[in-house]
């Protein structure tokens, strides 16, 4: 099963009588790189919820290279391997970049091993200039360089990423992409954006969620030029 | 992080001696005894809020705790070493299980305050009602409100009628301190120091990174606890009674005064915040002209108005800005950088 990095079957989240996330069946292959995308309350973001262990889904099993993860705690998932960043920045204001990042790579390799890692993750990043700098006082941007950073040190095989692109200026975007390419040469990744110019510049497969359920499944281009998921995304009946 | 942990150890172990030297020649050892305990309780309380990120308003409890460990174990076992470590473990155990039910629960902030004070609130009430003939473990009469008098003080380890007191006694606290001291520093120098801030930061983030944020909040917390107990120890050896005020929510929240006076998120805050408010608190409890209560609620007023960090990050800014301005006259010394976070999408 190492060819497979991520299944999903029958997902389903429920907020009382919302379903957020309805029976989603999902595959993801080793070093794949899929985005998911779909108007606002399409149940992304929940799906991705439940697959990192924020949420435990109501019904449904999540596995991971083959070992069954559902409802596992964050910490747990991460341990496998999994390197995680949320919609909104997370990361420790008041330490030093240097720090978040040694934070990140102790928890993988001995003190050593850390040491070297959190060099190797700050030239890969170009970060030396502000490496010292308490990262509460950095651009947003930067911020969000440093959270990939941070996902990055743990020598991920699976990355899920909410929304890496949000309010990113053009150059970050493009210094952005070239990571997240770097990255996909040693790792799976899940992107989920809203961003339809950084998609196509990154993604080949993309899926479509809509009302809780997997719309479409397909390259970028064709998902792109499809006349439902164009009306979904305008509002219009599907 | 700059520096090294033996450079640490020589500079703690060199300030140890000279304040021992100098302080009781300005001050009575007895009264100074008392001084280091508190700063022991205070480090305690300083080491799993200002980096743990843990608020408990119960460290008095551990206090209490530590100090009836060692007045019952001393009573039934008559000599002093092994009751010394019982204050330590009997405390740390009550609050691994205290903290494993907390943070596995997952617990916010607030619910932790409750029910540390709480707690704190059931030991005083419990204790207090133990007064009858009743109530005594092994030889020890619990004595309810009137407490546990007259059991062995603190004598030298194998020797049970070599009882240490006086100057001596005094030396023995502050050795002890600086000991502590030299131990917090480093914890907080080693990974589980360092990762225990980082989830003082962001608990989600170190948890998303894979650190079990309950299971070393757990430790952390524990931690805090024995070294409180050990200053319950020395508190009940220092005044040859042990009472339910121990426990009283009055103790607890002078602790979390001390922490927040002297400056959370430094070793040394703590430490001085307790010895400068109790030596306060000394001085005013000679005359009875103003209330004690009164003076300590004002200081604590006074600091989260004009000093809200407290005492040592004021100064150790203030040095800092001096000493920069004086090495680079005439240079800008701070690199400034964009501020502006943009926000993000919600979506």
């Amino acid at each position: 099963m190492d060819d497979v990095a991520l299944e999903t079957y029958g997902l389903t989240m429920r907020f009382g009588g919302v379903i957020a996330a309805n029976r989603v069946d999902f595959r993801l292959r080793a070093l794949e790189l899929r985005c998911l995308i779909g108007p606002n309350g399409a149940g992304k973001s929940t799906f991705f919820r439940c697959i990192t262990g924020l949420q435990r889904p109501t019904e449904g099993e999540v596995y991971m290279r083959g070992i069954e993860t559902t409802g596992w705690m964050p910490h747990r998932i991460a341990s496998l391997g999994v390197g995680i960043k949320t919609q909104t920045p997370n990361v420790m204001d008041s330490l030093s970049v240097h720090e978040n990042i040694w934070l990140a790579a102790r928890r993988f390799h001995d003190l050593r091993e850390a040491d070297r890692k959190t060099q190797e993750i700050i030239e890969l990043l170009a970060l030396g200039e502000i490496a010292r700098d308490d990262l509460g006082r950095l651009a947003h941007g930067e911020r969000q360089r440093v959270e990939l950073g941070l996902v990055a040190a743990g020598d991920p095989w699976l990355i899920l990423l909410d929304e890496p692109a949000a309010g990113l200026s053009a150059g970050d975007i493009e210094r952005m992409t070239g990571t997240i390419r770097e990255l996909n040469s040693r790792a799976a990744l899940i992107i989920v954006e809203h961003d339809m110019q950084f998609i196509r510049s990154i993604a080949e497969t993309v899926t479509v969620f809509h009302q809780g359920k997997v719309l479409m499944e397909d390259h970028v281009d064709r998902v792109m030029s499809d006349p439902v998921v164009r009306n979904v995304y305008l509002g219009k009946k599907a | 992080m700059p520096g090294s942990l033996t450079r640490d150890a020589i500079t703690i172990a060199l300030v140890t001696g000279v304040l021992v030297w100098v302080l009781p020649l300005i001050i009575g050892t007895y009264t100074l005894t008392v001084l280091v305990i508190y700063g022991m309780l205070a480090l305690s309380l300083g080491l799993i809020w200002g980096f743990g990120g843990i608020l408990c308003f119960g460290q008095a409890a551990f206090f209490g705790l530590g100090a009836y460990a060692y007045a019952i174990s001393a009573i039934n076992i008559g000599e002093s070493t092994l009751p010394m470590f019982l204050a330590v473990l009997v405390p740390a155990a009550f609050a691994a299980l205290l903290g494993a039910m907390m943070f596995y629960g997952r617990l916010g902030d607030v619910y932790l305050g409750v029910i540390t004070l709480v707690v704190t609130l059931i030991l005083f009430k419990t204790v207090n009602s133990t007064a009858g003939p009743q109530y005594a473990i092994g030889n020890a009469r619990l004595g309810g409100f009137n407490g546990i008098p007259g059991f062995p003080t603190l004598n030298v380890p194998g020797l049970p009628d070599a009882y240490i007191w006086g100057d001596g006694y005094f030396y023995v606290c502050a050795a002890l301190l600086g000991l502590v001291y030299m131990l917090v520093t480093a914890l907080l120098r080693s990974s589980f120091g360092r990762v225990a801030v980082g989830i003082r930061e962001n608990e989600t983030r170190m948890s998303l990174m894979g650190y079990d944020v309950r299971a070393r909040k757990t430790v952390m917390f524990a931690i805090g606890a024995a070294i409180a107990g050990l200053a319950g120890a020395l508190f009940a050896n220092w005044a040859e009674i042990v009472t339910p005020s121990l426990f009283s929510l009055g103790q607890s929240a002078e602790i979390i005064i001390w922490c927040i006076v002297g400056g959370l998120g430094t070793r040394l805050g703590p430490v001085l915040g307790a010895a400068g408010l109790a030596y306060l608190k000394f001085l005013l409890g000679q005359q009875a002209l103003i209330d004690n209560a009164l003076v300590t609620g004002l200081v604590l007023v006074l600091f989260v108005l004009f000093l809200p960090k407290g005492i040592v990050p004021a100064l150790s800014g203030l040095w800092n800005f001096g000493f920069v301005r004086w090495r680079l006259p005439g240079h800008i010394h701070q690199r400034r950088r964009p501020r502006g976070r943009e926000r993000t999408r919600n979506g």
